[in-house]
Parts: C-alpha cells; structure tokens; sequence
C-alpha cells in the first residue's frame, strides 16, 4: 500500500499558537491540516510533503457555528442582507454543518453543497475550510509518484524544467500536458462549497501571527491551478461568514459521475432574492470549469427586475454558460461538460422558482442520494 | 433435502462479518520484511543499463533482485510463457516492473525505488490494435502468429457463404466494447516463507494455487514437492487473481535468499497493472435470417487488444466466438478472432472471458432484427432458442436449457409487453439473454486426471473434515463444498470443517475461474460423501439389521426409513465404521466428459452443461443532455438448482452490479501524450476514484428469479451463476436506450456523450447511432472447415489439419 512520508506533526490548542509555529516554520516547510482528507492521500501520493504539518482539530474555538451580525463587517457588494448571519468555524466539519439545522433551513445551498461532498466517511473528517482550500485538481497531477515520473512530471509538481530543456527535440521549460501551450497550470478548482458560499455573498477571515484580515471569498482564489488562493502562507483560514439569508433563496446543482462518491466537473451554485415572482438581486457561481469558482455576472444581472419565466431562465443559462471553459483534465469529455452547463443552471434556476425538481435529482444521483429533499 | 435448495448463511459468514477472516496482508510473521518493486517507466523500451548501487547502500535496503535473477520464463497457458518476474532486457509497458527492493519497511523499500537508476532505449510504442496490424516491427515478443499479431483463429461449421446468400435479410454490424478491470476491493497481496523444515511456503490472494504452485516451480527451478502454495480468502477475484503473478514470484526468490518471510501489498496502481481484464474488442457481426425470425447462418470477427502479454489471451480470443452457438438454434457458423500485443497491461480473463464483448454484439443485433422484422424481442428469441441436449454447430453439447423460461419470467415480472415500446420518450426497457459455461471442459495443460479432488476425514466424534484445493473468492465455494457433504451424510454444515485452496493439505482443484467450483468440486464432494455414507451404511446396516437400502442419512442420525424410531447417532455409526474398516478416510474427484469438439481449437467452449439468463433493464434518458439513470433491473437465471438461494441471489445481483459498471461507465483507458514532446503511454486513471465504477449507494431495483430445472450433470442439479448473469446486462442497457430515445449505442460504455452524439446524429438525418464504423483490414488464414453435426460431421476438421488434441483452456 502507500506509505506517509515521515513528518513533524503539532497540535496547538489556539489560534494564536498554530499562528505562531506556521509563522516560525521555513517557508514551503509547514502545512496546515484540518480533516485531512486532501492532504493525507496527496502525501502518500507525494503531491505534497511537507516536513511538518500544524493540525487544527485540537483547537476549540475554529469549532463552532455562531449566529453573528456578519452584514456590519462584510465587505461583499453588492450586500443585500440583513440581520444576523452565520459564522462558521474553519474546523467544522462538513457532518456537522450538513446536520446544522440553521443551515439546512436558511442555506439550503450550502446544505446541499456540503452534504453532496465525497461520502458520509469523508464528511466525517472533512472541514468546511479544508474544502475551501482544497487543493486543485487534474488527471495528469492526482496520480502517484511513479505514473507522473511516467509522464516526466508536469508544472504543478516535480517538473524537472532543467532536465527537460536539455532533452534534444523536447520542449523546454515547464509544461501543463492538458495543454501543452499553457503558460500556467490548468488544474480545477473542485471544491463543492466555494462556489456555493460564494453565490450567498460569504466572506472568510485569514489569521497569521500578525493579525486577522477578513476578505470577500471570491477574494481567496486566483485563477492558477498552482498559486490558486491568495492566502498567504503564514495565514490560517480561520472563519467563514456568511450573510443573513433574509430574503434569499438558494440552490447548489452538482455534475458528477456518481450519485455517491464524485468530485464536482461542473457544478451550478445559484442564489436569488426574491420579491414576490420577481427577482430582486441574484448571483450564479460556476464551479469545477477553471482554477477557481466562476462568477456569471452577466446571466445574474440579466435576471435582475425580472420573472423566472422558462424565456429568461434559457436567455440567464445561455449567458451563465459563456464563462464554462472545462478543460480534458476531469471525468467526462470537455465537450459534453461546457454543452450541460447551460442545462445546469437552468436546473438551478428553475428549483430558485420553486419548481418540483426531486425527479430531475433522482435521476441525476441515484435514488438514495437526494439532497434537498 | 435438508440442506441443499434452502437459504442459509454462509458457513464462512461469521467471520467476514466480525472481521475476523485473515486476508493475505493480514500476515504477520517474525521478522518479516517487505517488497516493493520498480516498474517501467516508459511504455516500450530495451533497458540499456540498472545500476542499484545507491539503493543497496540506502539503510535499511537487504536485497535487490532485477531481471538477471529471473532467467526462466512463465505464464498461465503453456502456449504463452512469455512473463519474467521482472523484466530481462525489455520492458513492454508502463507499469511493467524491473527490479524489486526487499527492506525492512515498506516505507524504506519505496524510497529505495527512486534511488535505482534505469537506463531506458526507447522503442516505438504500440498503443492501439491498428499500430500492431500495421507495424510488425519491432515485434514486442518474439513469438505469435506474425509480427505483432498474438493469435488468429479462423473456423468455420458449415457453408457461411451460402447461408447467408440464402436468407431472406443479412444484418452486418460493428461493435466495440471498450477494456474494463476487475477492481477487487482487496488489492493482491502476498507473504513467502523458508518453512522452519527449509521448504517455500506462499500465502497469497490467487484464484488459482495449482497453477501458481506449478508456476513457482518453474520459474525458480525447484521441486514442486518442496513447494506449498497457501490461497488466503480473496477479497474479490472475479478474474484478476487467475494468473501467476511477478510478485508471487519475486518474494518467494526473496525469502529464499534472504531466509526471513517477505511480504508485498500491491497499491492500488499496482492492481491496475496487473489487469488480465477485459479485452477490448472491436467486432463485426453478419447474420442471416428468415422472415420468420430463424437464423441461417452467422460470422463474427473480433480484433482483441492484448496488452503486452500472452496471459489467458489465446483462450480469450477463442472464447469471443465460442457461445454464439449455444443460446439459438445457428445452422452455420464462421468464427475469425485476432489478438495482438500493445503497450498496455496485458488483459485477460474477467468474469464472462471473452464472451460478454461478443453477447453484447449479439443481443444487440437480434434486437435490430426484431425491429427490422417487426417482431418483439421476445418473441423473436422465443423462436429460435436452441434445444436442450443437442450438439451445436461447433461441437458443444448442450445440457438443460432454461433459456425459454427464463424469458418468459422474466417479462412477466417486469411485464415487458406494457412497456417496451410503450413508455414515454426518454423511457425504455431492453431484454437481453445469455450463456456461461459451468466450467472449462478441458484444464489449462493437457493431462488425463481429475479436474476436482476431495477428501473426507470421518472422526469418530462426529465431526467431519473436508478437503479440497478449490479456492474461497467470496463466492461462497466453502458453502458449497460443506452444504454438499453435509447433506450426504445428514448431517449439519457446523460439523464440518473446510480446508480449502492448500496445496499441501488438499487434493488438486484447478481453481476458482471459468465458473467450475460449484458444479466440478460439488460432484467431487458427493462422491467422497457417497463412498463414505456406504462405509456408514454397512456398519449400520449389521448392527441394527436393517437392509442398506432402507438407512436414512438426517438430522445427525442413520435410521430405518421404514420405522424411523430404529436408529443410532451419526458419530455412533462413524465409531461403528472405524471399528470395522480402520481409519475413515474417502475421496471424491470429478473429471468432465469428453469433448465432442475434435478440431484444433475446439479446446475452448466444451462444459458440462451451460447456465442462462435473461435480463430486462429500464432506463431514463434525458434527450437534452443524454443523461442515462437505470431504475430498475428484472433478472432471470437458470440454475438448475439454488443449492443455496441466498448465495446464488448474492451472485446474481452481483453480477448484475459489475455489468451496470461496464455498461454505463468503466474504461480501461490509456492516455499517450504529445509524441514529440513524451514517449509517454499510461494508463488514464490507475485509481479507484477516478476509474469510475459504481458503488453499492448508485444500485438499482434488482429483481432476481431464479428458474430451477435441476441438470443431471451437475451437484444436485446445479449449473453455474458465478458469471452468466453479468452477461446480458450491457447489451439490455443498449436495447433500452433504443426503446427509449430512438438511437443505437454499438459501444461499451453507454455514457451520456456517446447517446447525445447519437441524438444529435440521427437529427441531422445521418444513420442514429454512435460506435465504431471501420474494422480494420486483418490476414485471416483460410477457415479451418469442420462440418456440422447435421451435415454429417464427427467434429473433426476437413482437409490436412485434422484432430490434433487442443490443450488452450481456461
């Protein structure tokens, strides 16, 4: 079987003191590991060895969701809510938040995002904030020591540019094999709950040693399969805050092979404010068809003032679509994945209007695994 | 009956549900160190140059083994003894290995890998069956029938030419059915030892001990008899454990030299490497028919890709065009296989060998016919199911066949005849039948003797012990060797004990593969079971006075039918016995008739009897994205008899689980990157999350009848449901995606994209299917010709090439 490379591990009990040692580890030396349902197989896979890992689960306060007036400090524009939010612990783990009655009654999204993630297992173990810092992922780089010296590596991990620039007929420097013409990493953001907490206007705060900041989540991801957060790395994810859902509807709609057990290769997070049939302000965040999740500013606004009628639900799909550029790295063909966006969102949009979709979820999952419902 | 034909748990149940079984990574001996091997990082290459220096020096590193250790060849058919435990001189795909690191951890042994240099020269890379037609050299083996072409089989039973210039249509299709793996949850895994008496022991997961340990033998040149090859429980086999594996053969070498047992656990990876799984074959089927329905001749062709070694492939390629026969009634038959070697994992036999790719072809055709001639599917099989104990065109002998019931349950049961073309678009239902062997007629080497022994130990406590090489798979053949022996003697599965899959403590069983444990060591069991109830019998008899003829073996007791009272204790007419005849001690074994088949090749398709099934299979496809979602599943299967229900119903619904993967999602797929930038040819996702295989949580609806019609032939009736019932199953899905949105999916796997290519296809007014449209151009020799019984044949073949004995089995 595969082995864990050998590691220093630290259990601090706060916030400060995990701070601390990330803040006094070598750079590139030190990993965060919260559930580490990520990071354990990608380091027996060799993705990642870190010499010292810093676990966050023996620290208490990263555990809780709190009720909190989130709206006062968010920063996320435009914010259309009110009263008290959530703030959710980096910790929490995705049972917990799944079984958070708040969150399954105010957040249907997130509660069908996150109860969509791996198996009940892996929700066990996995964090909210670990999801949100989930590595990137790609065929050609989610494989093991031995199959990528197979392919020579790639710019994401172990590229041997020096070895390869001195291959006779080789093309020099680093190398993506999804598309051998890119100048940066093509690996997908596959994270189920960024593009959900990102459509319900979340923000998440970032600790080091030298203080918090607090930054709209759309904020934390770059469109870099390498350099895909812009948390620094002596920073913690400490907390997600999410708005007061008054008003709010939303929905998480997840393309995966199996009902049971799939990473996301393509997702639809959408939410919407809804006064009376019309809508009053909405966003659509694409997940698992770049680097990171994809706003579809266009398709939100094109939604604005207006019914969900099946017309404007179609026009809102088609523009939702336009920025769905999956690439040959995922289950699925490329092809099919950007074809089915437009039907994703539609299916989104249509449950936002309160359309009877147990069915279409049926079918797209199995019969077992209906979220939602 | 007591025993047989009533649902029971399992008599290894207790411990797989505690956990307590002992699986082969379960070992742990004293000073057991571990293996890791090296594996080929290019997909064809000479190796110029190994040097191991910096890892023999790695602390913690006690042995490097590479090619030159392992100079005698092997593999699982003596036609194809092509294997080295690791590589000498060439490496043929990626993954193949090359030496091996015994450390005193196994995170110490993997480090050590990297710190071994390997000097590769690369050569040209065959990646695809057309590669290999093309190019003859390099050859990747120095054997087969030409250039890079493993095996080509030409036959013909009857006047093909003319039966199908005389039938009233002829349907030409191609197909393709992509290479899928077993996927075992328990990955290989393996311990040697140097007993403490200086012998070789080997615990390992395999589905087949006799021929690992014949295997052993060769490769490292020892005596068999020195030799005890041990299979521990297999978590899961369905094939992929039926070979002699590099890493049985390597850590034996290693605790040899090195006299400390030596264990190796694949990684999942690893298993991917390993495969002998499913071939991917692209077919062409021509079919003739009457009006009526009835067949008048039929010619199939199949191109197998190989991989890169010979592994069970001459006996798969054979196995491609072996069953068509024997589920409706065909006059004339010509079969062309062709297997070639490429640069991947070497394929091989998984549940079904050979026969689903060309099922699947089949049962898609008939259901084009059906449509074509405006007759129900049904009612089209209906008519030309074949009879029961004939002699097919290419010399099988038939036995029972319930096919015919099996339809007619079936249909019923999901009643057929209010859906199928009746559902709303987007929902169908497609019916698919099928045939599996009850195990090979013929072993894998050619020799006279038993197929299956056991033996029984009577102790005078009561107390049974049954002996038998058969392996435990998970199928459940430890019940059936008990249930058996238990129900002769009358007396209960918990007095018995099952020593199984040892090649030291039990008689030979070829092993667990072609579905012949339940009906081969069943039969074996009954006679050793028989020979000892007449020991029993006579020593009873004289004491009670009863005539032989009327003692009743039941409930732990021998009485008197006639006046039941009028008995003693079964451990008591064992004491009786002992006192009489010494030490009770009998034997059963079980060799299966002889083939009819008299023509080179005919080695391949011979069973006692054959099982079948039927299947009907809804779906739900939404005609804008293509998404397919499978409710529901009816399936029925001849049995001849359950001999213990809750098992055959495991079997089934596990076989029909296993197809659903096949159908709808599993490829064995290979990635080659640019070719000016890489030489680069590996597997697409060697990982159980991205080979997408379903789970339990993403089963359907299953419904299971089983038609019980007991065949004389087999353990109280029984015939096979290890593999059958996987069988009809994808070409069901395909007929149902037909009944539901109107198009043709000629290919395995049926996923999402191929039907919406298929929909966007037949809008646009071209032909509404997807697969493939081109076979490519192979040197068939001419036919061997062997006329069919009904024109007067005796099986062998026409002309110079008559009745040498075949030996290619499995």
């Amino acid at each position: 079987m595969m082995r864990l490379p050998h590691f220093r591990f630290h259990a601090p009990r706060t916030v400060q003191e995990a701070a601390d040692l990330l803040a006094s580890a070598s750079p590139g030396e030190a990993m965060i590991v919260a559930g580490g349902t990520d990071l354990l197989p990608n380091m027996k896979r060799r993705q990642q060895v870190p010499s010292t890992l810093i676990g966050l689960r023996g620290i208490a306060e990263l555990r809780a969701i709190s009720n909190g007036n989130a709206s006062a400090t968010l920063r996320v524009a435009p914010s259309p809510s009110r009263g008290d939010g959530l703030t959710i612990g980096a910790s929490v783990t995705l049972s917990a938040l799944v079984g958070d009655e708040r969150v399954r009654r105010a957040y249907t999204g997130l509660w069908q995002a996150a109860s969509q993630v791996a198996t009940p297992l892996l929700r066990n173990m996995g964090t909210i904030g670990g999801n949100l810092c989930l590595d990137t992922r790609c065929n050609y780089y989610d494989q093991n020591y031995e199959w990528r010296k197979a392919i020579d590596f790639c710019m994401k991990k172990d590229d041997r540019s020096p070895e390869r620039a001195a291959l006779p007929g080789r093309a020099a420097l680093q190398v993506c094999w999804v598309a051998t013409s890119s100048p940066r990493c093509l690996a997908v953001s596959s994270s189920d709950t960024a593009p959900m907490l990102m459509a319900l206007g979340a923000s998440v705060d970032l600790t080091s040693a030298a203080g918090v900041r607090s930054i709209p989540l759309a904020d934390l991801y770059r469109n870099d399969g390498i350099h895909y957060l812009t948390r620094r790395p002596d920073e913690i994810l400490t907390s997600i805050r999410v708005p007061g859902a008054d008003g709010w509807k939303s929905t998480y709609w997840k393309l995966r092979r199996r009902g049971s057990f799939d990473f996301p290769v393509l997702s639809v997070a959408a939410a919407a404010k809804m006064r009376g049939e019309t809508v009053e302000a909405a966003r659509i965040v694409l997940g698992a068809v770049a680097s990171r999740p994809v706003a579809s500013e266009n398709a939100a606004a094109a939604l604005v003032g207006r019914r969900l009628t099946d017309d404007i639900i179609a026009e809102a799909a088609e523009l939702a679509a336009v920025p769905s550029r999956p690439m040959d790295n995922t289950d699925f063909t490329l092809v099919w994945r950007k074809r089915v966006t437009r039907d994703f969102v539609s299916y989104a949009l249509r449950e936002l209007r309160g359309d009877e979709t147990t069915d279409l979820r049926r079918r797209l999952h199995a019969w077992h695994v209906v979220p939602g419902v | 009956m007591n025993i047989i034909g009533k649902p029971r748990r399992r008599v290894d149940g207790r411990a797989k549900a505690t956990g307590q079984t002992k699986f082969a990574d379960d070992i742990m001996l004293p000073r057991m160190v571990h293996c890791k091997l090296l594996r080929s990082t290019a997909p064809h290459a000479r190796i110029v140059r190994i040097d191991a220096a910096r890892a023999r020096a790695h602390p913690g590193v006690l042995l490097i083994l590479d090619g030159r250790d392992f100079p005698i060849p092997y593999g699982i058919l003596p036609v194809s003894q092509d294997e080295h435990a690791l590589a000498v001189d060439r490496v043929r795909f990626v993954g193949d290995p090359v030496a091996a690191v015994i450390a005193r951890d196994e995170l110490t042994a993997f480090e050590a890998l990297d710190l071994i240099d390997v000097e590769y020269e690369p050569l040209r890379t065959f990646a695809a069956p057309e590669d290999s037609l093309q190019h003859d050299d390099p050859r990747i083996h120095e054997y087969g029938d030409r250039g890079n072409i493993h095996k080509l089989v030409s036959l013909e039973f009857g006047d093909v030419g003319r039966a199908l210039a005389d039938a009233d249509k002829v349907f030409e299709d191609t197909f393709f059915y992509q290479g899928n793996t077993h996927l075992p949850i328990e990955q290989h895994a393996a311990v040697a030892a140097k007993d403490p008496d200086g012998k070789l022991v080997l615990w390992s997961s395999t589905q087949t001990p006799h021929y690992v340990h014949r295997a052993l033998a060769k490769a490292l040149d020892m005596p068999a008899a020195h030799i005890r090859v041990v299979a521990t429980p297999n978590g899961g086999g369905f094939g992929g454990k039926s070979d002699p594996f590099n890493h049985e053969i390597v850590i034996a070498k290693a605790a040899w030299l090195l006299d400390r047992p030596v264990k190796i656990c694949l990684t999942r990876e690893e298993v991917f490497y390993c495969h002998r799984g499913r071939h991917p074959v692209l077919m062409r089927m021509k079919t003739g028919v009457n009006d009526d329905g009835t067949i008048t001749g039929m010619e199939v062709q199949t191109v197998l890709d190989g991989g890169a070694y010979g592994s069970y492939g001459v006996a798969s390629t054979f196995y491609t065009g072996a069953l068509q026969t024997v589920t409706y009634h065909i006059p004339a038959y010509r079969f062309q296989g062709c297997r070639v070697f490429t640069n991947k994992p070497p394929c091989g036999p998984k549940r079904g060998h050979g026969t689903p790719q060309s099922r699947f072809g089949q049962e898609i055709q008939l259901d084009k016919i059906a449509d074509a001639l405006g007759l129900d599917p049904a009612d089209l099989r209906l008519r030309i199911v074949e009879k029961p104990e004939t002699l097919t065109a290419n010399y099988l002998r038939l036995g029972t066949i319930g096919l015919a019931e099996c339809i007619r349950r079936v249909t019923r049961a999901a009643d057929w005849s209010s859906k199928h073309r009746r559902l709303p678009f987007g929902r169908g239902v497609g019916l698919a039948c099928s045939s599996y062997l009850s195990g090979a007629g013929l072993p894998i080497y050619w020799n006279d003797m038993p197929h299956s022994g056991v033996q029984l130990k009577l102790d005078r406590s009561g107390g049974v012990t049954a002996f038998c090489g058969a392996t435990e798979i998970g199928q459940g053949s430890d019940d059936v060797l008990v249930a058996c022996v238990a129900e002769v003697l009358g007396i209960d599965p918990i007095d018995i004990r099952a020593v199984t899959g040892d090649t030291d403590l039990t008689p030979v069983d070829l092993g667990s593969y072609s579905s012949r444990v339940t009906l081969m060591m069943g039969n074996a069991a009954i006679q050793a079971a028989e020979r000892a109830r007449d020991l029993l019998a006579d020593s009873v008899s004289r004491k009670l006075a009863v005539p032989k003829d009327r003692l009743v073996f039941a409930d732990r007791r021998v009485f008197d039918t006639e006046n039941p009272s009028v008995g003693i204790a079964f451990a008591e007419a064992v004491q009786l016995a002992e006192a009489a005849f010494g030490t009770i001690g009998t034997t059963g074994s079980y060799t299966p008739p002889r083939s009819a088949a008299r023509f080179k090749g005919g080695g391949v398709g011979p069973s006692p009897t054959y099982s079948y099934s039927a299947a009907i299979v809804e779906v739900d496809v939404d005609p804008a994205t293509g998404w397919i979602h499978v409710p529901r599943v009816w399936i029925a299967h001849d049995i001849g008899r359950a001999l213990n229900p809750t098992l055959v119903r495991g079997q089934v619904e596990g076989s029909v689980y296993m197809a659903l993967g096949e159908a709808l999602m599993e490829e064995q797929i290979f990635r080659r990157l640019p070719p000016r930038l890489s030489h680069a040819l590996v597997h697409k996702f060697p990982s159980i999350l991205e080979y997408k295989s379903p789970t339990t949580m993403d089963m359907p609806e299953v419904f299971t009848e089983l038609i019980e019609e007991p065949d004389p032939r087999g353990p109280f009736g029984a015939k096979e449901v290890g593999q059958g019932p996987l069988l009809p199953v994808m070409p069901a899905v395909a007929n149902a995606v037909f009944d539901a949105v109107g198009v043709r999916i000629d290919e395995v796997p049926t996923t999402p994209e191929k039907i919406l290519k298929a929909l966007e296809a037949k809008a646009a007014g071209k032909p509404a299917r997807y697969g493939p449209s081109h076979f490519p151009d192979v040197p068939w020799p001419e036919p061997l010709q062997v006329p069919p019984p009904w024109e007067g044949g005796d099986g062998k073949a026409r002309g110079p090439e008559r009745a040498t004995p075949q030996v290619i089995q499995s």
